[in-house]
């Protein structure tokens, strides 16, 4: 297994937002963890990406245990995250947002990863020059994978993609995220749009309450009855 | 009439440029952590009374001077390493209340070290008045307008062209987004209260043949670039520098034309000013974004 979740716990001071939680993802996997608001996903990828301490419980990653490891240390791992809410840096033109991506990278081959990352969302790099708060919501979204692209995952780390865009939007993230997965890299993917993210999956969690309720393949899941009436609303 | 005003002039360019140094400082620590650093007037009075200092010890100034600033920075990052890291997730206002704090404590350690006294540093290239059109300038003020411009530009050069400079504003735009890519957040603070100190320091040497310095020297200045800091918009370098300027000038002209007992009010007359009809100071940014 790339990333073993084992038995994590994490609290906001007194609130237990995740309850002993067990998640595997294997390498090439493109995972899905859906369920309501408040469930414990963004405190579950905030865990992984080290920016939110875990009270209990172990995370391993290719083998190694960064259950302690600095952020910074997972970025360097290949461990990368398109957070919540896009956290693109508005005054800063588009293209130092993608340059930023690649911090912790050094070398020539970035301005090679900024020209594919302007191939793979041409509306990019016609905005290139501008600051990144000038973007709409769907473009800032595209910016924000985009900066993570650069920072080379192997793991990347998926924040509800498709909040608060317009369908059409939305449909374009989905592909984005399906042709990443073909390309090989593992997706761990954090949807409150449990219908789009469960039809692209390998496999899927469903989380209730800071607990780990179902896990099952994407289709199974897609078509158990619990899943339709608490997700799906069918 | 004409000579006068360029005379106030002059005096408030030269005060304006050390408000501007310190306010940048502000600016720079605000920016990594949201905090106000009140003791940012300490790094100018440690760096003007370290080199007085070393002068005595018979180090040449363009020895002490280097010295002196690196002295500073490393009181800087001692103050963020023991003071405000430990602090941890502690409010910002916490925060601030520490480095008040630390501003008293730094005071009493520097009348332990050093002493009570007013000291004077030697005038960088002599004392002999430059006449200007009738008004007439001391050539250590084209040393505080000088040596603060080259400090600006290059710290403009560093936030604006350097990959490590954008990474700091990189987390005063989003502290989550830059963790996310790697930013190491604890070096960022670490070097914003470096860079902060230094720049305070310089500020505090070049003023020191004009002004003179003692132990507590640096509380009328950090509250002077604090204003200019607020009036700029807390967090715009660009603002800091402007807002340096306008209390500067305000004061050498308030001091000039009205009573010079009144100057030090001035900065504060400013601050009201500005909290009652333009929170977010001339150049901050309003607070509102996309969703």
């Amino acid at each position: 297994m790339m990333l073993e979740i084992r038995g994590l716990s994490a609290h906001y001071g007194r609130i237990e937002a995740l309850r002993g939680i067990d998640i595997a993802v294997d390498e090439g996997e493109l995972v899905a963890l859906v369920g309501a608001n408040g469930a414990g996903k963004t405190t579950l990828l905030r865990a992984l990406s080290g920016v939110h301490p875990a009270s209990a419980g172990a995370v391993r990653f290719e083998g190694r245990d960064i259950t302690a490891l600095m952020p910074e240390r997972r970025v360097d791992l290949g461990i990368l995250q398109v957070p919540e809410g896009r956290q693109v840096f508005g005054p800063l033109s588009v293209e130092d947002n993608l340059r930023l991506g690649a911090y912790r990278r050094h070398g020539p081959d970035v301005e090679a990863d900024i020209r594919r990352m302007f191939q793979m969302f041409p509306i990019l790099a016609q905005r290139r020059r501008l600051p990144a708060g000038t973007l709409s919501g769907g473009q800032q979204q595209m910016l924000a994978m985009a900066r993570a692209l650069m920072g080379q995952p192997r793991l990347l780390l998926l924040d509800e993609p498709s909040m608060g865009l317009a369908p059409i939007l939305v449909a374009e993230i989905f592909t984005a995220v399906k042709e990443l997965k073909r390309q090989g890299t593992t997706i761990f993917l954090v949807e409150q749009n449990a219908h789009a993210a469960l039809a692209i999956a390998d496999r899927g969690y469903v989380l209730e309450t800071g607990r780990v309720v179902l896990t099952d393949t994407g289709t199974a899941l897609l078509h158990d009855a619990r899943v339709k009436e608490a997700y799906l609303g069918l | 009439m004409t000579s006068t005003f360029l005379q106030f002039l002059f005096s408030g360019l030269t005060l304006g440029a050390i408000y501007a140094l310190a306010g940048l400082g502000f600016s720079i620590i605000y920016n990594a952590s949201h905090v106000i650093n009140f003791a940012q007037g300490e790094f100018l009075m440690i760096g003007a009374m370290a080199t007085v200092s070393l002068v005595g010890l018979g180090l040449p100034l363009e020895l002490a001077i280097p010295l002196a600033v690196a002295i500073a920075a490393a009181v800087g990052v001692a103050l963020a390493r023991f003071a405000v890291v430990p602090a941890g997730d502690a409010s910002v206002v916490t925060v601030i209340i520490i480095t008040i704090g630390a501003s008293i404590l730094l005071r009493g350690v520097a009348q332990v070290v050093w002493d009570k006294e007013f000291h004077a540093l030697p005038a960088f290239s002599g004392t002999v008045p430059i006449s200007v059109l009738g008004a007439t300038m001391l050539p250590q003020s084209l040393w505080v307008m000088g040596v603060s411009l080259a400090a600006i530009l290059a710290l403009g050069w560093f936030f604006g062209r350097t990959m490590a400079g954008k990474a700091m504003l990189a987390v005063s735009y989003s502290r989550l987004g830059a963790q996310l890519v790697g930013v190491p957040i604890r070096r960022v603070l670490l070097t914003s209260f470096a860079l902060s100190a230094g720049l305070g320091a310089i500020g505090g040497i070049v003023v020191a043949p004009i002004t003179f310095t003692s132990y507590e020297a640096g509380v009328m200045l950090g509250l002077k670039g604090f204003s200019a800091a607020v009036l700029g918009g807390l967090g715009n370098g660009l603002g800091a520098v402007l807002g340096g300027l306008v209390v500067g000038i305000a004061e050498a002209m308030s001091a000039g034309y009205l009573s010079s007992a009144y100057k030090d009010a001035t900065a504060f007359v400013i601050i009201l000013v500005v909290l009652f009809f333009l929170p977010n100071g001339l150049l901050g940014h309003k607070g509102s974004e996309r969703v």
